[in-house]
């Protein structure tokens, strides 16, 4: 931690503090005003505002504008960051301005994640917090350099109170938007150490359940801009039809019908589909259902089935003979369980999930000579410059990307697929934006699901029932090798996120996890949680297959797992308290489960009762303690628990892709089933923060310990019928019963 | 050209009459707030009231509000400041936020038509409006919170 933040006070150079021209973005105004909501006014920190570097903006009214350089899909970061530049600058929170940053990764990117502009995998308050509190210490320092020759009086003499500087022995005190009028960059530049930063009792913001996120008032009255609402002089409208199969061409088109359609004004034979452009959205749709395209039938894709391929990885799963690469290893688990009193051996699976993110893939492109402009829901603003220019030919820094807000993202929008549609057909009618949505049913059949994997994980236990050697293989597709091919062959063929989660803090004295990756063809891409949503359901479940074994409690097994983890054991002892986990339930089952993914720790309970008849389960209610380390916006964790439950429960007992012959069999919200209001459990949330620990990733951290919570309450219902395929479908949870 | 009137304001629309309501308000009225979740009216994200009837705008048709008025997420009250529109910010339920206003609207409906309903009310008449954020259990609350505080 100390180190980061030296290295990175370092960063803090004069250089990179000069202001940096333009570039902000749209504003929110915030507080209760939803009139003047998020985008409702595009608007820029006035061109005489003070800005002592490329973050903040003080204008001579006090007004703070602070940019978030991360991207908001309901994760609440765009909140987040700028409450930490707050805190530390001493801002009144109640005048700051937000403004999203620009495509700039110089400036903005992340710096624990490749120094990129790609908001994902619980990484934006891990990577940037350090940055962003040193920012706004260091601004504090400037602010305070600034009142000092104001006021004549030595700096050491002078304090902060919210947005003021204030000389108490004289009783006089100037307004940052005062000082901000005068103010000049000293020379040298205080710079800001980890010493600047305030001790968390002095926190004005941080941690307050009184801080609401900023987002939310433009999001009840409609006035939120999300990529799909983009509206632009001359815009036309776009639709690409896409092939049946991945990776299949027109060879053929028949255009005739379509270009009658009133309205539509090109017709653009793509690699990959058919373009439409025209004057109304409806034009374009109506003429997409009207093109009739021969397709090659060349794609390997076409070989793909999913349940079949299922079949296939786990059997290669069990199949101890074919090795894979090495994720981890600790000790020698083969010896150690050769070597085993008992031996525990299970196969875990999931089939593929579609994001189905409420709002479609859009985005809107406008191209100009070689430069390009983009507005877009992306979780990715560098991949977009980069893709855009590569499609444009062009180069990224001609690329400028306006990062709207995203209607969901889940990993899905940090793909480019929807961007380049976007970038070739505006790139028809060159001088016009053109505005690409998507079809729901494009949407679900072309998503880049959670890849299909089966896991085989195999435990020893000595004579006293203790884990001697844990083994644990995964077979999957690779998500890396598609999307990051150099981090891919750097770690040797390894793919760090299609096995996330599998590494645990369990105290085993043998610890393997090997890849066996599969390649056929199919995108895969990253879903909510990524591997932590299927590995901890493979662990979680075991841990309890362990405590049956050995007739112990299952919280009690975890407890004495993590006996040198005591945030682990904090939140299973709230979790378990929370729940009156001893209390019996008539006819109903409690399951436990945990995780310690994303640099936070999660326990969850699930409540259930299951129809013998049907199969069909019904999760009641979920309890859930969550130590992030620090909590920045208590009620905000509350919340991403709430979707990480929620989604959790739905995608353990739904949701299912079904590949067949290499095309997507669902398409829409009839066929992909998601949870609805009705089969929402009840949920309780308690934040227990540690303090002194680091800041934890939180976006995704309420998913994974769900499913498992829930496997483990029906095996508890049922006397030990384990479920081990996501989802839990009604007849598979018939078969496990009668087997 | 289909004359309705949209949140009091009389309009003239240049459209098929077979167009999608929903592309009629969001492309052609500009009225964004409303939103496209899937076009077959499983996801209640283009919720609107026509003659005050909670009604999927992708599957309603510009000719169908010929002479009818339509209400948008926009129009719901003058100053954003609907019961529901409070409760929903005290209760910090939107997460991405793109399914709101239709959960909104249908919220709404409910309301007007029975202003203080059971729980088991709320969930049956809100069960066709999915959200992928799974903010069901605090869109409850605020409908609560909304009948509750007025």
């Amino acid at each position: 931690m100390t180190r980061t933040l030296q290295s990175q006070s370092r960063a803090l150079s004069r250089r990179s503090f000069l202001v940096t021209a333009g570039g902000l973005g749209i504003a929110v105004a915030f507080g209760s005003l939803p009139d003047l909501a998020y985008g409702a006014t595009p608007a820029t920190a006035a061109e005489g505002d003070f800005r002592p570097n490329a973050w903040i903006a003080i204008a001579a009214d006090g007004t703070v504008s602070i940019i978030a350089p991360a991207v908001e899909m309901g994760q609440g970061i765009m909140t987040t960051l700028p409450l930490l530049v707050a805190e530390e600058l001493d801002a009144d929170w109640n005048r700051v301005r937000v403004v999203q940053a620009p495509s700039d990764a110089e400036t903005y990117g992340n710096p624990g994640f490749y120094g990129i502009q790609l908001t994902g995998g619980s990484e934006s308050t891990r990577g940037y917090n350090a940055l962003l509190r040193l920012t706004g210490a260091q601004t504090r320092l400037i602010l305070m350099a600034g009142a000092a020759g104001m006021l004549n009086v030595p700096v050491n003499e002078l304090t902060t109170e919210p947005n003021r500087v204030v000389h108490r022995s004289s009783a006089r005190a100037l307004d940052y938007g005062q000082i901000a009028a005068n103010a000049t960059l000293p020379d040298p530049l205080p710079q800001a150490t980890e010493a600047d930063l305030k001790p968390s009792e002095r926190w004005r913001y941080i941690g307050s359940r009184s801080i609401q996120r900023i987002d939310v008032p433009s999001k009840v009255n409609g006035a939120a801009v999300y990529g799909i609402d983009v509206q632009l002089p001359g815009m036309l409208y776009g639709a690409v039809l896409r092939a049946p199969v991945q990776d299949e061409r027109p060879e053929a088109i028949d255009d005739a019908e379509a270009r009658g359609v009133p309205g539509v004004t090109h017709i653009i034979p793509l690699s990959y589909g058919v373009g439409i452009i025209g004057g109304t959205v409806e034009a374009t749709r109506r003429a997409k259902d009207l093109i009739k395209v021969t397709w090659s039938t060349t794609s390997r894709v076409r070989n793909y089935t999913s349940q079949r391929l299922l079949d296939e990885y786990r059997a290669i799963g069990r199949d101890l003979g074919t090795r894979g690469v090495a994720a981890h290893t600790e000790g020698d688990a083969e010896a150690a369980i050769a070597g085993a009193a008992k031996v525990i051996e299970a196969d875990y699976m999931s089939d593929h999930v579609a994001h189905a993110t409420m709002e479609p893939m859009n985005a809107t492109a406008l191209v100009t000579g070689d430069r390009v402009e983009i507005w877009a829901p992306t979780q990715g603003p560098t991949g977009t410059q980069g893709f855009a220019a590569q499609v444009a030919g062009t180069t990224p820094d001609k690329v400028k990307v306006n990062t709207t807000l995203l209607g969901g993202g889940f990993g899905r929008k940090a793909e480019a697929d929807f961007i380049i549609d976007a970038v070739l057909l505006a790139k028809a009618v060159e001088g016009r934006p053109v505005k690409v949505v998507w079809s729901r049913e494009d949407d679900i059949r072309h998503d880049k699901f959670r890849p299909l994997e089966a896991q085989h994980v195999k435990v020893g236990l000595d004579a006293k029932g203790k884990i001697v050697g844990w083994r644990h293989r995964i077979v999957a597709d690779s998500i890396f090798a598609r999307t990051l091919p150099p981090v891919f062959e750097e770690a040797g063929g390894h793919d760090d996120v299609v096995t996330e989660g599998a590494k645990f803090n369990y105290a085993v004295p043998a610890h393997q996890i090997e890849y066996l990756r599969q390649d056929h063809g199919l995108a895969i891409g990253f879903w909510f949680a990524v591997g932590v949503g299927y590995t901890r359901f493979a662990i979680e479940c075991v841990i309890d297959e362990i405590a049956a074994v050995r007739g112990i409690d299952p919280v009690a097994l975890r407890l004495e797992l993590l006996k040198d983890q005591p945030r682990a054991r904090k939140v299973i002892e709230t979790v378990a308290r929370m729940a009156e986990w001893d209390r019996a339930r008539d006819g109903r089952g409690l399951g436990l489960a945990y995780s310690d993914a994303f640099g936070s720790h999660c326990a969850q309970v699930a409540e259930v009762s299951l129809n013998r008849e049907t199969g069909e389960i019904r999760v009641h209610k979920v309890w859930c303690a969550i130590d992030p380390g620090v909590a920045i916006q208590p009620l905000h964790i509350e919340a991403m628990m709430i979707a990480g439950i929620t989604g959790g429960t739905g995608h353990a007992l739904f949701e299912q892709i079904n590949v067949i012959d290499g095309e997507v069999r669902e398409s829409n919200f009839d066929t992909y089933r998601v949870i609805r209001m009705s089969e929402a459990p009840e949920i309780e949330v308690s934040v227990v923060p540690t303090a002194g620990s680091p800041f934890g990733g939180i976006g995704q951290a309420g998913l994974p310990p769900t499913g498992p919570a829930i496997a483990n309450a029906v095996a508890r219902l049922t006397g030990g019928v384990r479920l081990r395929h996501y989802p839990f479908l009604p007849n598979r949870v018939k078969a496990a019963l009668d087997s | 050209m289909t004359a309705f009137t949209i949140n009091g304001r009389a309009v003239d629309v240049a459209a098929e009459p077979d167009t999608p309501l929903l592309w009629v308000i969001r492309e052609h009225l500009k009225l964004t707030g409303t939103k496209f979740g899937c076009g077959i009216a499983q996801c209640g994200a283009c919720t609107v009231h026509v003659d005050g009837e909670p009604t999927r705008s992708c599957q309603t048709f510009l000719e169908d509000v010929a002479g009818r008025e339509v209400t948008t997420i926009e129009g719901l009250s003058p100053a954003s400041n609907h019961p529901l529109q409070k409760a929903w910010i005290a209760e910090q339920v939107p997460q991405c936020g793109y399914c709101q206003s239709g959960q909104i609207m249908q919220a709404a409906a409910l309301l007007a038509a029975t202003p203080n309903p059971t729980r088991e009310q709320i969930v049956e008449h809100m069960d066709g409006n999915i959200c992928r954020c799974g903010t069901y259990v605090r869109i409850i609350s605020a409908i609560q919170r909304a009948v509750r505080e007025g």
